[in-house]
């Protein structure tokens, strides 16, 4: 646990980027990208969350093992999706049927 | 806490696990459906939780430095924002209950996607459900911090509390700033 006091600027730097990503994300999904809509979302989405854990969860300055817990709990998610999809992507490659 | 927010990690990921499957299975659908949903509110509600996590890490910065004041004020901000939030969702599921959105036996969904409308509905009300649940929790959690900063519990050197209480807070704002794009944005360039 991290008892270092972060500056009021930091928070204000961080709540209008968070804003600024909160438009952007609005703007881009009006245009036609194809693939690229989904792609652009979720970076803008990771890149959000990445903020808000890393300046107002003050996980960057936390102590390394705090670190190393989260960093696990997203690790097993991106198993779980990874498998998962790793599975329904590659039913259709199979021709033959499995009765 | 972080250990407790790691399970919640896998608990709201099962969700999105579910979301990407059937996502990908029927994109076109899913992006058609999704226009049904208000996009004006949805954006609303985003920067409403985004200014209640800045007022959060406000109440936060207050018990680290010992303002009481600012402490007690965040705190209140928050808990109304984070009301404001659930009153705009409260009319959007109260509008989706009148469209005959909500998966069940009323349930009506005129076109050729009937069913993944109704797939898409259902993991709405369940991703969205579960999320306000967590929200009215966390105004729960924060009531509890206002009434002991008013007895003046939080000091300078304890205020883990109000510190643990926001790491959660900040977390439902998290799992919102995924769901704002994946549910609300994926049909909008289709209009």
């Amino acid at each position: 646990m991290s008892h270092k006091v972060v500056p009021i600027s930091t928070y204000l730097v961080i709540f209008v980027i968070l804003l600024v990503l909160t438009a952007t994300t609005y703007w881009v999904s009006s245009l036609e990208l194809g693939r690229w809509n989904a792609i652009v979302a979720l970076c803008i989405a990771v890149t959000k969350a990445l903020l808000v854990a890393l300046y107002f969860m003050h996980v960057r300055y936390s102590h390394r093992l705090t670190q190393i817990v989260i960093a696990g709990g997203v690790f097993w998610l991106g198993i779980m999706i990874a498998l998962t999809m790793s599975d329904y992507l590659t039913r259709s490659w199979l021709s033959v049927s499995l009765k | 806490m972080w250990i407790f927010l790691a399970t919640e990690i896998m608990f709201f990921g099962g969700m999105f696990t579910a979301y990407t499957v059937y996502r990908s299975l029927h994109a076109l659908a899913f992006a058609e459906v999704s226009q049904h949903l208000d996009i004006v509110l949805g954006t609303v509600n985003t920067v409403v939780l985004i200014c209640s996590s800045f007022t959060m890490a406000l109440a936060v910065y207050g018990a680290q430095t010992g303002r009481r004041r600012m402490l007690i004020l965040c705190l209140l901000l928050t808990i109304a924002l984070g009301l404001v939030f659930l009153g705009i969702k409260f009319a959007e599921y109260h509008h989706k209950f009148e469209e005959h959105h909500v998966p069940g036996l009323s349930f009506h969904y005129p076109g050729p996607y009937g069913q993944e409308a109704a797939m898409f509905f259902s993991l709405y009300f369940a991703m969205t459900g579960v999320h306000a649940l967590h929200m009215i929790i966390g105004i729960g959690l924060l009531s509890v911090l206002v009434y002991l900063a008013l007895r003046g519990r939080f000091t300078v050197e304890y205020n883990h509390p109000v510190e643990l209480s926001g790491l959660y807070w900040h977390f439902v704002d998290i799992i919102w700033i995924f769901l704002y794009p994946l549910l609300y944005l994926i049909g909008r360039h289709l209009r």
